[in-house]
């Protein structure tokens, strides 16, 4: 593989969901070093789109090469091998309820490699020390805010060492400064681990902050893609009303979510 | 009856399939040199389905070990058969009534149990992390789950029928004037090995059946707690009638084969 390679290429992804389309010829690249945003409104099937590349979700057709292997014609085992060069933060951080966050960033560890206990304890803490919460290494994750499980979920993503990081939607549930926090924590994982990152928001000032590049996600497709600055002066109607966050235009309501004024 | 009889077989593939994924999942694990489950969560589960279910098998069947002892006395000793009465508590727990009271208390304590956990870390995406990460849901969640279940049923079915024996021997003593040490020698008298292997055979199958129609149940889960609960529903009526059914089948074969 040329060392100019994207680590993600991701081509004419097809996916239905209960018969109805959700992503319809999806094509797009992760180049490495890279943090690519990815837009949508609501139901646009960015979260299906993570799955699809984790394989948690297989593809109706489509390829989704990473590192130079198509991840969804992969057996289970090979395609476990992979998920741990893949790391994922989910929207509601998703850690074990019943482990302590401690457990839980040493799960993958213990489960999946052959270090030590002490190593474990050693790759645990500076996880926990790179997002700041060593603090809370015994407690269990209904212990915490929003924001700090987050945090763990982000040092969960980490502990394997992955070279792209996916993120769903990071910002959810979070107030302006857990928001600001955590993209600059994203910001700051591209300097210290030099992994790829997939973020998938629509949150506008969020995905400006954290972004080298973006792409619209639209009618199970990739819209628009460039660098943010062409998405601020984008002429695209979709892009331009998803940027500013208008009600009038093509991103119109469902008519049985209209309410009567 | 056409859409029903597919939705069942549909269901049984899904079962045979979910079976299937958990021992590849397990080979996988074992062909990496790793332990075939989390040893740690097996022996957690072990406890919670095992040592857990004592107080309530060993009450209910103590309760119906009394009752059986009380009805069925009662119309031997018209027939001044009362020293049958040891005997028909001993056969019918051991050959049947503590295999499935077991897995009836079992289906509806720890079943559920196993669903609503499994179900819940569905719907918060805990299940998707654990895949995500390359772990091995099944293997990790439902091996150490269906495994407790099968070894803790025939474990829990000795203690129901010693329950039901003591049941019916404080009946047979209160009642027919049957001593302790009698009702011990009459009980020891009436046992059939066969009957005993029948029971601890039987309650292996229920194990099997309602661990993993209950995690089936568990990770199959959708639409937040509204499905958990139907989820969990579900998996109680579906397990308790598929121990019934089982053990219907099992009496058929033991009675073509033993009579």
């Amino acid at each position: 593989m040329s060392a100019a390679a994207p680590l993600l290429q991701v081509r004419d992804l097809r996916f239905r969901y209960e018969g109805k389309p959700v992503l319809d010829g999806c094509t797009f690249d992760v180049g490495r070093d890279e943090r690519l945003a990815i837009l949508g409104a609501s139901g646009s099937g960015k979260s299906t789109l993570l799955r699809l590349i984790l394989g948690i979700l297989r593809p109706e057709s489509g390829t989704i090469r990473f590192e130079d292997r198509d991840l969804a014609g992969l057996r289970t085992e090979e395609l476990n091998a992979a998920r741990q060069k893949i790391g994922m933060v989910f929207q509601g951080a998703a850690l074990i309820s019943s482990l302590t966050v401690a457990e839980n960033l040493a799960l993958p560890l213990k489960e999946l490699t052959d270090k030590p206990a002490k190593e474990i304890d050693d790759v645990v803490d500076a996880k926990l020390d790179l997002v700041g919460m060593r603090r809370t290494k015994d407690q269990l994750p209904a212990e915490l805010s929003g924001g700090m499980r987050k945090r763990i979920g982000v040092a969960r993503a980490l502990v394997l060492e992955p070279e792209l990081i996916l993120f769903d939607e990071p910002s959810s549930g979070l107030d302006p400064v857990g928001t600001t926090e955590i993209d600059e924590l994203i910001l700051t994982l591209g300097e210290r681990t030099k992994a790829s990152c997939v973020v998938v928001t629509h949150n506008m000032p969020s995905a400006f902050r954290i972004a080298t590049r973006m792409a619209m996600l639209h009618e199970g497709a990739v819209l628009e893609e460039g660098p943010p600055e062409a998405f601020r002066s984008s002429k695209n109607p979709v892009v331009r009303q998803f940027v500013a966050g208008d009600t009038d235009g093509p991103l119109g309501r469902e008519p049985d979510d209209e309410r009567p004024a | 009856m056409g859409n029903r009889t597919l939705a069942a077989l549909e269901g049984l593939s899904s079962l045979a399939w979910f079976v299937a994924g958990t021992v590849t999942e397990m080979l996988g694990h074992v062909r990496r040199r790793r332990a075939p489950l989390h040893l740690s969560l097996f022996f957690e589960q072990t406890r919670r389905v095992g040592v857990g279910s004592i107080p309530l098998v060993a009450l209910v069947s103590l309760f119906l070990g009394l009752t059986t002892a009380l009805l069925v006395g009662y119309q031997l000793r018209r027939l001044g058969a009362e020293e049958s009465v040891p005997g028909f508590v001993a056969v019918s727990f051991s050959r049947e009534l503590g295999a499935l009271l077991t897995g009836i208390v079992v289906a509806a304590r720890s079943g559920a149990a196993f669903t609503a956990e499994l179900g819940t870390m569905t719907v918060s995406e805990e299940v998707d992390a654990i895949e995500g990460m390359g772990i091995g849901p099944l293997r990790f969640l439902v091996a150490p789950r269906v495994l407790a279940s099968v070894l803790m049923l025939p474990s829990l079915s000795v203690v129901s029928n010693l329950a039901a024996l003591l049941g019916g021997a404080l009946v047979s003593r209160v009642e027919f004037d049957i001593s302790f040490r009698y009702f011990g020698l009459l009980t020891l008298e009436s046992l059939v090995q066969r009957d005993i292997w029948a029971g601890l055979v039987k309650s292996l199958l229920f194990g099997l059946i309602i661990g993993v129609i209950a995690c089936y149940k568990g990770i199959a889960a959708t639409r937040g707690a509204i499905g958990v609960g139907l989820a969990t529903t579900s998996s109680v009526v579906m397990s308790v009638t598929s121990v019934i059914a089982c053990d219907t089948l099992c009496n058929i074969v033991l009675v073509r084969v033993w009579e």
